[in-house]
């Protein structure tokens, strides 16, 4: 029989290419947590900022008495959404056209720099404003622009202390939240040419000084380049909220505007937003109501900009649609409940997960964007505590997802190496010892090692062994007792029951 | 009834006081223990560590092992959890069809101790006597995937001479998290620290919660630390009483604590 033909069309959707973007990281995640947990600063700036925003969180939450039903809609608004994603991605594109706008269909990463680039570079500019977005920090479009010699101007405020300071985001929705007041005055001083020597760490004289700084850019740019929150499938409407107005400066001012978005932020009606604008703000920076929500439809003659590009991104979201078990992290609104609340995220920073997209969601995003073996270690970088699924919005069930993961990475390392891993072989002989409850017994009652080493205080302490001296390097280990309780049992009871 | 003990593989094999202890509470409610020795482990470790194919058996074992009986108790909400929410998906993936139905029948009827004692059986006074200073940990599993929300709080209020302090920080996971501990054990040794700088803070004596598992990441920090504080199942709480109290020695000689779960000297 004849293989079928694809005419081109992959039959497994791929995953973001490598080489590009920002979804991998240098080192495995231990490795990557071991340095940032050293730093101390960032430690209390992280424990103080997740902190105030969780309870502000928890207040305005509790203050709906629907809160709870609230997050079912948006959960099925979104799967809903998922499961018609082709037909209402077509349908906002026939409403974007409809009303002016030009659709562009970006397969991965490069794709979507390549369409940005030829757009720039049409309209003969050097310098464009950006509005904070996640979708352009996956794909590095501000390295790729700046590689085409175009200069990308991050225009958010905690996006722009990212930039000045060479650095990189470490929180979705709060780039900077790594950083206090007194490193945002270092970076201002050294980096903005144009900033008062005499520059305090009040937060409002630094974000005047910001806003002096940008004022003069968004006046003369040309271009701007934004994402987005939501895409009204049926009015082809593009939604963007924020809390600074620099995204509506940016979505208003420039004669040219492009907009990076994600095909999983489509919404079907119009009529959806009355669920996701009360749970995004909420969950995200803790307010009733963010103080920015910019609307924009194609091209209004005489009023903002007059030519408007949509890039509709996949870079491994179909991927991740496929797999019917990880799909749901494509319902994410990128709020970062999950990041605040999360006590392994509060801990290492954004930075150890590698990727734009940290915390919970990243360590469920991330991989299935990348494939699975790219970030291998970032399902792993959870203790299932479960904090997470009880905040998000939309109810993702995050850690039934990174279990998951965890198991697909293991049957990809399976299916990929003709010798089992360790740790396999160990799970492998547990499972053996413990599927039968006389070699099970015999096990228990071997455990000698460990009477021995605890002898001294009935406690195990330092054990220079691989696996146990992960454990024993902070606590001890209990000392095997004499007895079992079933031996126990059998000595009391006489026999099996 | 028929009530069935589901000791724990690590409570069978480490701490066997808490397991005598769940035995005597319940019996001390009148309840007929029973144990049956075919039972091994839920098998969370290998579905929480990517390893589900192999859960399986233990898997299938459990509802063999546990169908025939009413009602079955583990002083472990984590184990509990895995049976409630893991069994029927890996029964579902991997198992005979059939099995999912088997799994959740079972499943159905598996109780975490103070579900137990507080629903099956209505009691929230179990007769304890305990006159030391304790706070309450809930652990992850017992607060988000069980939610037993008050019922461990409500059993230790009842027990004589109890002093309940509130735990700062309560509903921060402690950092064990299975083999997270080994995997990101860094990670996992910064958490551990807020936990017991929490702990320490009650100045309780005890820092009880209703997971072996968690209490021996716990104590372990504490006993490394010479903190002083120790650790005690909440069974081990209900079990004692005014005629059999608990002895509170040094933790490095206590039969009943987490750090050294025996004294043999």
């Amino acid at each position: 029989m004849n293989p079928p033909v694809t005419l081109g069309i992959p039959t497994v959707p791929p995953t973001s290419p490598r080489g590009v973007g920002n979804l991998r990281g240098e080192d495995r995640f231990p490795a990557a947590a071991r340095r940032t947990l050293a730093d101390t600063q960032l430690r209390r700036n992280l424990g103080k900022a997740t902190t105030t925003i969780r309870s502000k969180r928890a207040q305005v939450v509790a203050e709906l008495p629907d809160w709870e039903e609230l997050r079912e809609a948006g959960r099925q608004l979104k799967v809903h959404t998922m499961a018609h994603l082709a037909d209402y991605l077509v349908q906002l594109e026939s409403a974007v056209t409809a009303r002016g706008g030009i659709v562009h269909w970006a397969r991965d990463a490069i794709e979507a720099n390549e369409i940005v680039i030829d757009l720039v570079r049409g309209k003969g500019m050097d310098e464009v404003v950006k509005i904070k977005s996640m979708a352009t920090q996956e794909i590095g479009l501000n390295e790729a622009l700046a590689e085409a010699g175009v200069a990308a101007l991050e225009t958010d405020l905690a996006e722009l202390i990212v930039q000045l300071g060479h650095d990189k985001p470490s929180h979705i929705l709060v780039p900077a939240i790594h950083r206090n007041r007194a490193e945002i005055r270092e970076i201002f001083l050294r980096e903005m040419a144009d900033v008062d020597a005499g520059l305090t760490d009040e937060p409002v004289a630094l974000a005047a000084a910001a806003r002096q700084h940008l004022r003069r850019k968004f006046l003369s740019a040309k271009v701007a380049i934004s994402g987005a929150n939501f895409g009204i499938a049926e009015t082809g409407t593009l939604g963007v909220v924020e809390s600074e107005g620099n995204g509506r400066m940016c979505l208003t001012l420039p004669e040219t505007l492009i907009t990076v978005m994600g095909i999983e932020k489509l919404v079907p009606r119009w009529q959806d937003l009355e669920v996701f604008l009360q749970l995004l703000p909420r969950s995200s920076t803790g307010e009733r109501m963010n103080p920015y929500t910019s609307m924009w439809t194609g091209v209004t003659p005489g009023d903002g900009p007059q030519e408007f590009h949509l890039i509709l991104l996949d870079n491994g979201r179909t991927a991740v649609l496929a797999d019917a078990e990880g799909r749901d992290a494509l319902n994410c609104i990128r709020c970062s409940a999950c990041l605040n609340v999360c006590p392994v995220y509060e801990r290492t920073g954004g930075h150890a997960y590698g990727s734009v997209y940290p915390g919970p969601i990243g360590a469920i995003l991330s991989p299935q964007l990348t494939g699975i073996e790219d970030n291998a270690s970032l399902p792993y970088a959870s203790s299932l505590c479960g904090a997470c699924y009880d905040v998000c919005p939309v109810k993702i069930n995050i850690p039934e997802i990174l279990v998951h993961l965890r198991a697909k990475h293991t049957e990809t390392y399976a299916a990929e190496h003709r010798l089992p891993s360790a740790e396999a072989s160990a799970m492998a002989a547990a499972a053996w010892v413990m599927s039968d409850p006389k070699r099970w017994t015999l096990a228990l009652r071997s455990g000698r090692l460990g009477r021995i080493l605890g002898r001294k205080r009935d406690a195990i302490g330092d054990v220079p062994l691989p696996l146990a001296k992960q454990w024993t390097d902070a606590r001890d280990l209990a000392r095997p007792p004499k007895q079992t309780f079933r031996d126990w049992w059998a000595a009391e009871h006489g026999g099996d029951r | 009834m028929r009530t069935a003990l589901f000791i724990t593989c690590l409570a069978d094999a480490l701490f066997p006081e808490v397991g005598k202890a769940t035995v005597r509470v319940l019996e001390r409610l009148g309840q007929d223990v029973e144990f049956p020795a075919e039972q091994t482990c839920c098998g969370q470790m290998h579905v929480n560590t990517g390893y589900q194919k192999q859960a399986l058996p233990l898997v299938k074992r459990f509802a063999e092992v546990f169908e025939p009986y009413d009602a079955i108790v583990a002083p472990s909400a984590s184990c509990v959890g895995s049976v409630r929410h893991q069994h029927a998906m890996i029964a579902k993936r991997f198992g005979s069809p059939g099995l999912a139905g088997r799994v959740e029948a079972v499943a159905a009827k598996t109780y975490e101790l103070s579900e137990f004692l507080v629903d099956v059986l209505g009691v929230t006074d179990v007769g304890a006597y305990f006159p030391h200073r304790v706070t309450y940990h809930p652990t992850c599993h017992s607060m988000r995937m069980l939610r037993v929300g008050d019922r461990p709080i409500k059993l230790l209020q009842a027990v004589d001479a109890l002093e309940l302090v509130e735990l700062p920080a309560a509903d921060q996971c402690c950092g064990f998290g299975g083999t997270f501990a080994i995997k990101n054990a860094d990670t996992s040794t910064a958490m551990l620290a807020d936990k017991m700088h929490n702990v320490l803070a009650t100045g309780a004596e005890i820092c009880t919660a209703g997971d072996s598992s968690c209490l021996m990441h716990i104590g372990g920090g504490l006993s490394r630390l010479r903190a002083g504080a120790k650790t005690v199942h909440l069974a081990q709480i209900l079990a004692a009483t005014r005629e059999e109290p608990m002895v509170l020695g040094r933790a490095e000689r206590q039969a009943e604590v987490h750090a050294g779960p025996e004294a043999v000297l």
